[in-house]
């Protein structure tokens, strides 16, 4: 049963909106990237959830938003329960040690001047947790536990390997022992055989210190490995959020049906054959100008009036399972009318009807102990 | 002189046939040798993976072919004969013509493949023009059909746009346009996927494995991606530190691998079916440097199977590349005795994640798979 304490992070309406600012003296902001557009989802304390999508979907900013680097333009970001969305960096200070961040690049994340002794030690002596003359000994031990030799804390980044260096931002993150850890790409920079190890080390971390983990990635079999449960993002939106085995065996969203099916599935070519794939036509749309209603209408093949016109919210369609989509369905299981009309007020083309108003609270960053049945498909 | 690989396959013509090719590069800290007595071969129509880490001379090897080590410090011997043409002994001339004609390359970042200054029509316009004497207004007419062909919408249209006009997975169909404008025997795409998102990447190996279909051309795939190689290769070379360790059919090699290192790639990563409670087994410690290449079987420092072989062999001498035995063709670099029980009754015993699922397709049970429905909702 999930209870409000249960959850580390709680986002909701998250939105981030980059001004578009034009040439010359005055630069008139003439348009808005709608990077990130009202998102909701939360994170088990000790859990993980995965975001995934591709480039421009949104997912990093998210990420950066949740850590705070990036200031929201709408929504709330729970912590523990308090609202973090509207802190000035001075109220941050305090929060910054909960929240930590595992970057992508492990050449550009480290400071290149500075010893890997102080980048791992500069948040201790910036928060004061641990006493002074302690804090050679805790770095050697963060060392040690991130699997790099502890005698080396006075060597440079440039003397280490791409997977050692992610080690030693793994190990810069543990140093304030955060209760939450947004990993943003945390092995796609590295070699296949040094991914396996870094993710390894990743669960034990999650393991030994009940950390919770924001695990974004495009890798989908990675985030699959990692996260019991997973968002799919698509620009700007996340469009499908639920637990691995649903999302990845019955996806109801036709963009994480297509997302699927591209992935490659050593297993499956093993045995010779290929999955079907599901093609989409096009490219991403630009985030400036979105399209109306459903972002993703104009590359879906089940599209219809509706689609433009009202966008459909993300419902809960199952214990552990939502779905933003007017017809929501397993592959080939299309239904015959829209699944969302009767709660948004609108009929099966999507017009207003007089009279009825759209149910309000339709989707909350958690999971509910009731839910939208879809209706039986066949 | 080390053996002929393939001897007994029975294949068509072999397009390309590399024989002990060594790339060395002279640096100050020593000779770095980046490709060290590499030998396969490529027939018409197939598609041969070749899959390894940074350094393992994937793409060095390539570059060789393409005769891109030349007035560098780079010495390249052994043997490369590309539709019976020995390309090494080739005068610079000679290579600049077969360069493109014969051989072309897709490289992995098309934004930097192609030129800013230039429209996507006329570097694919010139590309033509090089091997070809006609007009430009031929050529041009030549760079519209190439984009249509690669799925380029409004052709006509788009031929005059600059490369940052498009998107990456377009300015990808540009590449392979280009690639293919004079009809090349063989074509070495060198990570071609890695810059694209997942949708775009089953995009852009569809369009390559329709158009090999239509020109009949052999493609020697460079990636880390097993998946990528599993779903688009015919055979798979894996290299490590500059040598072949196994080389068979796709098929043979992701179910009967050989050669540890084989066997660590494939434990060392989740596939989109495996059990997410099944552990990744990683493989141990770093790629070794070339520049002070461990003594004897490049992969012993990181092999958990080394200490089975009698007498340090792994540690003293180079295995072979060797035929195993009973197969038709898989060929494998290992000093170990009985691989095929050692992978099946231990590697696979501790059950890691993307091995696992492989053995769990082979056998038909699949608890946690996505299920394959094609369009119309057909299991397939």
């Amino acid at each position: 049963m999930a209870t409000e304490s249960s959850n580390i992070l709680e986002v909701q309406d998250l939105t981030m909106h980059f001004p578009v600012r034009s040439n010359g003296l005055i630069r008139r902001v003439t348009g808005h990237v709608q990077a990130v557009d009202g998102v909701n989802f939360s994170v088990p304390a000790g859990g993980s959830l995965g975001l995934v999508g591709e480039s421009g979907c949104g997912k990093s900013t998210t990420g950066r938003m949740v850590a705070r680097l990036l200031k929201p333009t709408r929504g709330e970001i729970r912590f523990e329960g308090d609202d973090i969305a509207n802190l000035s960096s001075r109220e941050l200070k305090p929060l910054r040690r909960h929240i930590q961040m595992i970057f992508q690049d492990p050449y550009g994340s480290l400071n290149p001047r500075q010893t890997v002794g102080a980048i791992v030690a500069t948040p201790m002596e910036i928060h004061k947790t641990v006493p002074e003359k302690n804090i050679k000994a805790r770095v050697q031990e963060l060392l040690e536990f991130v699997g790099l030799n502890p005698e080396h804390y006075n060597r440079y980044p440039h003397e280490f390997s791409g997977g050692q260096r992610q080690r030693i931002g793994i190990a810069r993150s543990l140093a304030l022992q955060p209760k939450l850890l947004v990993a943003d790409e945390p092995v796609s920079a590295l070699d296949v055989s040094i991914q396996a190890q870094v993710i390894n080390l990743l669960q034990e971390v999650q393991r030994e210190f009940n950390i919770g983990f924001l695990f974004i990635a495009h890798d989908l079999a990675v985030v699959r490995h990692f996260c019991p449960e997973v968002a799919v993002m698509y620009l700007g939106r996340i469009v499908e959020i639920g637990d691995r085995d649903t999302l990845y065996n019955r996806p109801l969203h036709p963009y994480t049906q297509a997302l699927i099916s591209a992935a490659p599935d050593v297993a499956q070519a093993a045995v010779g054959g290929r999955r079907e794939r599901i093609r989409l036509e096009g490219d991403v749309p630009s985030p400036i100008n979105p399209p109306s209603g459903c972002r993703f209408r104009t590359r879906c093949s089940l599209a219809k009036d509706i689609c433009a016109k009202v966008e459909p919210p993300l419902l809960q369609v199952a214990p552990r399972h939502k779905v933003a989509c007017h017809f929501a369905g397993e592959l080939g299981k299309v239904p015959t009318r829209p699944v969302t009309a009767d709660f948004l007020g609108v009929d099966d083309a999507g017009n207003p009807v007089a009279g009825k108003q759209p149910m309000p609270g339709l989707e909350s960053p958690d999971f509910r102990d009731t839910w939208f049945d879809l209706p039986p498909q066949g | 002189m080390t053996m002929t690989p393939h001897e007994d396959r029975v294949v068509g013509e072999q397009l390309l046939t590399v024989k002990d090719l060594r790339v060395h590069f002279k640096t100050h800290d020593g000779m770095v040798k980046a490709v060290d007595g590499l030998s396969y071969d490529v027939a018409r129509g197939q598609t041969l993976g070749i899959v390894g880490e940074s350094g393992s001379g994937k793409s060095v090897s390539s570059l060789a072919i393409l005769g891109l080590h030349r007035n560098t410090n780079a010495t390249v011997t052994g043997e490369i004969t590309l539709g019976g043409v020995e390309l090494l002994t080739l005068t610079d001339e000679e290579m600049r013509r077969k360069r493109g004609r014969d051989v072309a390359m897709i490289f992995q970042d098309p934004l930097s493949a192609l030129h800013p200054y230039y429209t996507v029509g006329a570097q694919i316009a010139e590309a033509y023009r090089i091997h070809n004497d006609v007009s430009k207004s031929a050529a041009k007419k030549r760079a519209v059909e190439m984009l249509g062909l690669v799925g380029i919408p409004q052709p006509d249209r788009r031929v005059d746009d600059y490369p940052h006009q498009f998107s990456g997975g377009m300015r990808q169909r540009a590449m392979i346009g280009m690639a293919l404008v004079n009809d090349p025997g063989l074509i070495i795409a060198d990570e071609p996927t890695t810059a694209l998102d997942v949708t775009v990447q089953a995009q852009i190996l569809d369009l390559l494995q329709k158009l090999q279909k239509e020109f009949n051309s052999a493609i020697i795939m460079i990636t880390h991606d097993l998946g990528v190689v599993a779903e688009m290769a015919d055979e798979v070379l894996v290299m490590y530190g500059g040598k072949a360790v196994e080389n068979g059919p796709t098929n043979e090699l992701l179910v009967h691998p050989q050669m540890p290192y084989t066997w660590g790639l494939l434990s060392s990563v989740p596939d989109i079916t495996s059990d997410p409670n099944l552990p990744l087994r990683p493989i141990p410690g770093n790629p070794p440097s070339l520049l002070s290449p461990p003594s004897g079987c490049a992969f012993h420092p990181r092999c958990t199977f080394a200490a089975r072989v009698p007498d340090n062999l792994c540690s003293t001498t180079v295995p072979a590349l060797e035929q195993i035995e009973g197969k038709t063709f898989h060929l494998s670099r290992c000093h170990l005795r009985d691989p095929e029980a050692v992978y099946h009754n231990e590697v696979l015993a501790e059950g890691p994640a993307g091995a696992s699922a492989i053995a769990a397709q082979v056998a038909g049970v699949l608890p946690n798979a996505p299920r394959h429905l094609d369009a119309e909702g057909g299991e397939s």
